[in-house]
């Protein structure tokens, strides 16, 4: 399978000079590889720079050094140093991310919300609405509340609104940052079998899950990353088939 | 009864011909030639003190002395009456400082100086109309400024302008205004009309007269060439209405004239006569244009 | 940072290279090289006294910087430095191809004139001469800001500060203009009367493809509306990017302080 996504000598540090330019490195010169159609799940305690990676990954933060090579359109794009106009061309098309919290825009509803992505990408809009329809009834979320603006949602509701969105376009590439964080079983069985499609049509994912469970459910290789008394003491990959995360001297893929 | 010249006119000594001196009328005559060549366009012109108050016709006055000769008639006229004081003592004023013969005709006169009308007998070639101007910039009501009004004539902004119309269509579902409509000179400048009632404007376009605006206050002065297209302001859906006549005259039974109002005595009554007096006249006189219908009111 | 720079390749609808400007001794903005594509949205931020309203009356060819240029690419015209027209020409444009939508609504409204009359104004200037159309369209875009439409012929004096700001984009979007400059649209408003004017601002500005410029001090105007940002600091820009990118991972002390102060955006 193609290589969708990856990112090579990473590495990432916090400066907070609001806090007497205290340095906080996250992580160094790390690699990631992911192939069409499998599901990297990223594990380590809380703080260990999961969250932190998979944002690099979505350029949401900027990396000091390192590539993320997204495939696009056929091409690979370093999203460390794309132009902004294209960074958002490639998260429009390519890379859909679904982070723990849904983040509200106020006063539109649910259903607009969900099917946004899919309009975004130019789906016939009645064929996008059928889809954003199904998604929030699989999800469980009642009819009635697909006119309002989901600000005043449960915890959980926002999250599966979230992941509606998330999934209501085909992406070829999804980062997931614990999706199903406060989900019931139910739910959470919904978001294993939306996964399981997403890589059977081809899709690259990297997701972060809380619990094993999940991630023996849809990982098809587990990356560790660990991270203590403020360096890397290891990165260490625990992983089904081949070593994804690495250090600079081994191989990436 | 045509003229009002009397027998012998008092010419007063000691002034200029036509109370200016030579080098202020060269200075308004160039200002004139200006005008005349961008119709429409106010020119600044170094304006004298005349021997009247600002808002009694000084810019006017200016541009009449400039224009007049020993052999030009004179007509004046306010709001189409040659016997008002204002249009006495100003024709009184010329024939002072000239000794030009004056006339109360249209027809015969040579130069028409006038306050609010456009006579209702068609101009005619070789025939020059000014206007007394009290405030001749259109845009002043919507933008204070005077670098800015500038700006917005030399850039053609007369959206603003047009603004004004809309607001009193919202407002009356017409154009409220009956008097002073502004105009597009040859289709480029916005220029008032001085306070014409709107029933004059269609008279503005395609004179076969020369039209001189003077404005004495602000010392300007715009002109009309003849021929000259002049539309007056209005929308499409809303084309601009000259008022019609709503009745005849009670004197000369005119249904196509300007008429107003004149109380008749102290219990109310009143009649609608022709404000053009001249016009008015020569059709009672039968030597007006189209039929005398109406019966001739009494008084 | 680095990658905003890399943008040239997507041809940039208005351009500004090295503009400075200060006032005698006071500095206004230094060395300022910014883009805006078509269709997208640019915000600017830094607290008060940090340059961004003389830099956006700089790109908006209101004053003259004392050194850069503004380059601006019209419709199919060939890039016009913004400084090098002659008056006239940049009259035209902020007529036809700009808007402006001033922090105090009272500054880009006739408050005497009916709220047909203040939208339709646009439609006049570019030389629509048909009543109704133009009170028809008035009376559409009001219904797009959420102001009843029956209000038309009401003066914009009776309406309130909300209304009054609704009103006032109208204006500014009911001709088609290619680039709208905000200077602080959310300024006077309370917090829920704000987020209805974000909220049509967002859809419009989506739903139009206008390019705009925003100028705000605050980060959720931002967060909501704008594509990119850039931070300005004593006259200088001293952070830029991707609007998350700056507010999630900001690089420099100043914005760091300035995102850490907001509670939540
Ligand atoms: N925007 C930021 N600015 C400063 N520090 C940050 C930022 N984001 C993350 N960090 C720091 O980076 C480190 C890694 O955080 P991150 O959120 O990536 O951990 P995580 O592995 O996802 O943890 P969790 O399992 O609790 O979600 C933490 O010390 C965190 O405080
Ligand atoms: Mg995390
Ligand atoms: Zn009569």
């Amino acid at each position: 399978m193609s290589v969708q996504l990856h990112a090579e000598g990473l590495s990432k540090t916090f400066t907070l000079h609001t806090q007497g330019g205290a340095r906080l490195p996250v992580f160094e010169n790390i690699g990631l590889t992911v192939h069409a159609g499998e599901c990297v799940c990223l594990d380590g305690p809380s703080g260990s720079g999961k969250s932190t990676l998979l944002r690099s990954l979505y350029a949401n933060y900027k990396p000091q050094a390192g590539a993320v090579h997204i495939r696009h359109d056929g091409e690979m794009i370093d999203m460390v140093v794309a132009p902004p106009w294209k960074i958002v061309e490639i998260r429009r098309r390519t890379i859909g991310y679904v982070s723990q919290f849904l983040r509200v825009i106020p006063r539109i509803s649910t259903l607009n919300i969900v099917v946004e992505p899919a309009v975004a990408n130019g789906r016939k809009i009645d064929d996008a609405y059928a889809s954003a329809r199904r998604l929030l009834e699989r999800l469980d979320i009642p009819e009635r509340l697909w006119s309002l603006a989901p600000a005043t949602f449960s915890g959980g509701e926002q999250q599966r609104v979230n992941i509606a969105r998330g999934f209501v376009f085909d992406y070829p590439i999804l980062l997931l940052d614990e999706p199903t964080a406060s989900l019931d079983a139910g739910n959470k069985k919904t978001v294993v079998s939306l996964i399981a499609a997403a890589k059977a049509r081809g899709a690259a994912i990297v997701g972060i899950f809380h619990d094993a469970e999940m991630r023996e459910a849809v990982g098809d290789r587990i990356v560790e990353m660990n991270f203590s008394a403020g360096r890397i003491a290891a990165t260490r990959a625990t992983i089904r088939n081949d070593v994804a995360l690495s250090r600079r001297s081994a191989p990436t893929c | 009864m045509n003229r009002i010249s009397p027998s012998k006119p008092v010419v007063w000594t000691g002034y200029n011909f036509a109370y200016l001196d030579e080098q202020t009328k060269r200075m308004v005559r160039r200002a004139l030639l200006k005008a005349l060549a961008i119709p429409g366009y106010q020119v600044a012109f170094g304006g004298r003190e005349m021997p009247l108050a600002y808002g009694w016709g000084t810019g006017a006055i200016q541009v009449t002395a400039s224009i007049i000769g020993p052999r030009d008639r004179l007509k004046v006229i306010d709001q189409g009456s040659d016997d008002a004081t204002n249009a006495a003592s100003i024709r009184r004023f010329f024939r002072s400082v000239t000794g030009v013969e004056t006339t109360a005709s249209a027809l015969d006169a040579t130069i028409v100086q006038t306050r609010h009308r456009i006579p209702e007998t068609p101009l005619r070639e070789n025939q020059v109309l000014v206007y007394q101007v009290p405030s001749p910039e259109p845009l002043r009501k919507i933008e204070p400024r005077e670098s800015e009004t500038r700006k917005m004539h030399a850039y053609a902004e007369y959206g603003p302008m047009l603004l004004t119309l809309y607001e009193d269509i919202a407002r009356y579902g017409r154009v409220a205004s009956a008097y002073n409509c502004p105009v597009i000179v040859n289709e480029r400048y916005l220029a008032s009309p001085s306070p014409i009632p709107k029933f004059d404007n269609p008279k503005l376009s395609h004179s076969p007269a020369i039209q001189l605006f003077g404005a004495g206050r602000e010392k300007r002065i715009y002109a009309i060439p003849p021929y000259t297209s002049v539309r007056s302001l209005d929308f499409e859906d809303f084309p601009f209405e000259p008022s019609r006549p709503d009745g005849r005259c009670s004197l000369c039974g005119s249904e196509t004239s300007y008429l107003e109002e004149v109380i008749m005595d102290d219990v109310g009554g009143r009649m609608f006569v022709c404000s053009d007096t001249d016009y008015c006249r020569r059709r009672r006189e039968g030597k007006g244009e189209g039929p005398v219908r109406a019966a001739r009111a009494k008084a | 940072m680095d990658a905003i720079s890399n943008s040239a390749s997507r041809t940039a609808l208005l351009e500004a290279s090295g503009v400075s400007k200060s006032y005698g001794a006071r500095i206004g903005c230094i060395d300022v090289s910014v883009t805006v594509g078509a269709g997208e949205v640019l915000g600017v931020v830094g607290e008060s006294g940090s340059g961004k309203s003389t830099l956006m009356k700089c790109l908006s060819g209101q004053i003259v910087p004392d050194k850069g240029a503004v380059i601006y690419r019209g419709n199919d015209r060939k890039p016009v430095d913004v400084f090098s027209l002659s008056e006239m020409e940049r009259r035209r444009l902020r007529r036809t191809d700009w808007g402006f939508v001033h922090q105090n609504p009272l500054d880009g409204l006739h408050i005497n004139v009916s709220a047909g009359g203040n939208v339709g104004e646009a439609l006049m200037s570019r030389g629509v001469r048909n009543y109704g159309s133009i009170r028809a369209s008035a009376q559409d875009w009001l219904e797009r800001l959420e102001i009843d439409p029956s209000r038309v012929d009401d003066r914009a004096r009776s309406f309130s500060g909300g209304m009054l700001q609704r009103l006032q984009v109208a204006r500014n979007l009911v001709a088609a203009p290619r680039l709208v400059f905000m200077d602080e649209p959310t300024g006077g408003l309370d917090a829920s009367v704000q987020a209805r004017l974000l909220d049509v601002l967002r859809t419009l500005v989506r739903e139009l493809a206008v390019a705009v410029i925003i100028v705000t001090h605050d980060l959720a105007v931002v967060r909501l509306l704008a594509d990119r940002l850039i931070v300005m600091h004593r006259g200088r820009v001293i952070e830029e990017g991707l609007t998350d990118q700056v507010l999630d991972d900001p690089h420099e002390p100043y914005t760091q302080l300035l995102v850490s102060s907001v509670l939540q955006i």
